[in-house]
């Protein structure tokens, strides 16, 4: 360790944690975590982007925290103390929610302290923080936090236009195109319900696939 | 024969690797081999092939549905003029369900081959010739008053994600007629329920005469308990429903054909009347039904679907013992469904779809059990 060189905060190898899991490296549709959560709270966009910025904000300070710890904590008992780091940012993340976006927060419901099992923060603890130092191991959260998010995005985008016919909770589709109105129109109802968020999942991992040919399985 | 031959011939090169439109090729091929039998030979394997192909077969299936389907267009007509208050004739009615019922099978047809022959075209197979029957179930089992971009939705829904992603024709695991009916089915509930859209006209607001309600005998049953149709129309067909279901006479025909010509397999046919009769006999004698067991066997898709979905040779079980398995689980999972469930009043599409998705497992077993029972006669001899 003698002759370490002091890095550039942002370097080539920094900045490639960071926009490695944007696509290449996707939590969601390569590696395959985390899918649980983008089925539950992505028939609205706003509570997704919420839900988004929680756990990007969970999975970096429990890498950077972590990561700082990871030379005085006992192998053995790791997994305990990461319980320990990720339920308490949890809980603050969630205390934070009910007090400022209270609505939301009661969407959201019990999928903000579900964050705890969220796979991608336990899976990125344990590939990732435990072996880097803490500032990579932060830009790692923040990329795989922001690389669920755009899925989630994406999902509830679908999923509240064609459900829904909103946006933000404000209407795409005129009323006036609606059966009901005289119109030819009707939302998707199977939109609402989990299934078709898998699928829509399915389809970004089809196309994701398509244009990186790399990562199709043999 | 011999002109066309000769065209076909003609035109062939163009159509090749190669040629000015080689792009095209697994459309023409597609053209080519449903105007003539193809005389291609097995390269390996076994030589003796019989001539039935698939798109020999396909065309019995559809053979047999074309009883369900003309009385289709007639019952359409008939149900309309009824709703209207004239008394309906056998030639208006027949030429108005026609009508009314083709822009449907255009609309299926269009669409999927439309899907079918893109993905033949991009993966550079020949296309399947599974759709031809696909496509004529699709809108004999919607309600004919559906609009048609939902049918238009369902059926690129089904094939793409029913059929498609699987790898095409043969490789499906549940039957995609169904799947764009459950599409529609969960996604346009309204559209596809109620006691409106089985009448043409009725959902766009055509004024319907006093005392006529467009309720199903399904519906009836759920509601009260009773048919609300004698049984003989009931099983005439002459009652409000999907297009291709309400007979069960014209469906017994078409199972005629297809057991006659080999094609559907009587094992399922017959463990799902048998599953369905059982178990309205159970719940008719727990008392929890009021109405005579058969009753469910004439109403609603419980025929349509046991005779031309559930033995679906791709998605049902393949092993003998595995057929009667299925097609029993299928007729009494329905019915369950029908009773039990006031949600849906009709449950075949529900419990077909659901023993597709269980048939490759009960066949897993049929022939674990096999093996496990030959192993020990071995043990016994030794």
């Amino acid at each position: 360790m003698s002759k370490m060189e002091k890095e550039p905060l942002f370097s080539a190898k920094n900045l490639k944690y960071l926009t490695g899991p944007f696509s290449k490296n996707n939590p969601v549709i390569v590696q395959i975590l985390g899918i649980c959560s983008a089925l539950a709270v992505t028939v609205q966009l706003k509570p997704a982007i919420v839900m988004a910025l929680s756990v990007m904000v969970v999975t970096a300070f429990s890498n950077l925290v972590m990561s700082c710890l990871r030379n005085g904590i006992p192998a053995r008992i790791r997994i305990i103390v990461q319980l320990v780091v990720i339920a308490a940012l949890v809980i603050v993340v969630d205390q934070i929610l009910k007090a400022f976006v209270y609505e939301v927060s009661k969407q959201l419901s019990v999928y903000v302290g579900l964050i705890i099992t969220n796979c991608i923060v336990m899976g990125r603890v344990e590939a990732f923080a435990l072996a880097n130092k803490p500032w990579p191991a932060f830009l790692d959260g923040i990329g795989n936090g922001f690389g669920y998010g755009l899925i989630l995005v994406i999902v509830a985008f679908f999923r509240e236009l064609l459900g829904s016919g909103t946006l933000f909770g404000l209407r795409i589709i005129p009323e006036s195109w609606y059966l009901a109105e005289g119109g030819f129109y009707s939302n998707c109802g199977l939109m609402l319900f989990p299934p078709m968020a898998l699928i829509i999942v399915g389809c970004i991992i089809w196309v994701h696939r398509s244009y990186n040919k790399d990562l199709q399985e043999k | 024969m011999s002109a066309l031959r000769n065209y076909v011939d003609k035109i062939k090169p163009t159509f090749s690797k190669g040629g000015k439109l080689g792009f095209l090729e697994s459309t023409f091929d597609a053209f080519e081999t449903f105007l003539f039998v193809p005389n291609t030979t097995t390269s390996h394997g076994v030589h003796i092939r019989d001539c039935n192909d698939m798109k020999r077969t396909m065309s019995v299936v559809i053979f047999a549905l074309l009883p369900a389907l003309f009385f289709g267009f007639y019952n359409t007509g008939y149900q309309h003029f009824l709703s209207q208050g004239v008394t309906p004739e056998f030639g208006a009615s027949l030429w108005f369900g026609f009508l009314a019922v083709l822009p449907l099978i255009v609309v299926s047809y269009v669409v999927g081959l439309g899907i079918e022959f893109m993905f033949a075209q991009l993966r550079g197979h020949e296309v399947n010739e599974g759709f031809l029957v696909t496509g004529l179930l699709i809108p004999m089992i919607m309600p004919v008053d559906v609009p048609l971009w939902m049918v238009a939705l369902g059926t690129a829904f089904a094939v793409v994600f029913g059929k498609e992603v699987f790898g095409g024709t043969g490789m499906n695991i549940i039957n995609p007629a169904l799947m764009a009916r459950a599409f529609v089915f969960f996604a346009y509930t309204p559209s596809m329920s109620g006691a409106k859209v089985w009448i043409a006209g009725m959902t766009s607001g055509q004024g319907v005469i006093d005392g006529f309600s467009g309720a199903t005998a399904l519906e009836n049953l759920a509601k009260d308990g009773t048919l609300g149709f004698s049984p003989m129309d009931a099983f005439l067909g002459f009652i409000p429903g999907s297009i291709g279901e309400t007979s069960t006479l014209a469906i017994l025909i078409g199972a005629a054909i297809l057991l006659f010509t080999g094609i559907a397999s009587w094992r399922t046919m017959i463990s799902v009347f048998v599953g369905g009769l059982a178990m309205g006999y159970v719940f008719e004698l727990t008392g929890v039904t009021t109405y005579p067991a058969w009753w469910h066997l004439i109403i609603g898709g419980f025929a349509f679907g046991a005779v031309f979905m559930a033995t679906d040779p791709v998605t049902s079980a393949q092993t003998n013992k595995g057929k009667y398995i299925v097609g029993f689980m299928t007729g009494a999972i329905a019915i369950m469904i029908r009773v039990v469930n006031p949600a849906y009043p009709e449950g075949m599409m529900l419990s077909i779809l659901f023993m597709n998705m269980l048939a490759p497992l009960i066949d897993y077993f049929v022939v674990e059990a096999n093996i496990s029972r030959r192993k020990k006669r071995v043990k016994l001899a030794k």
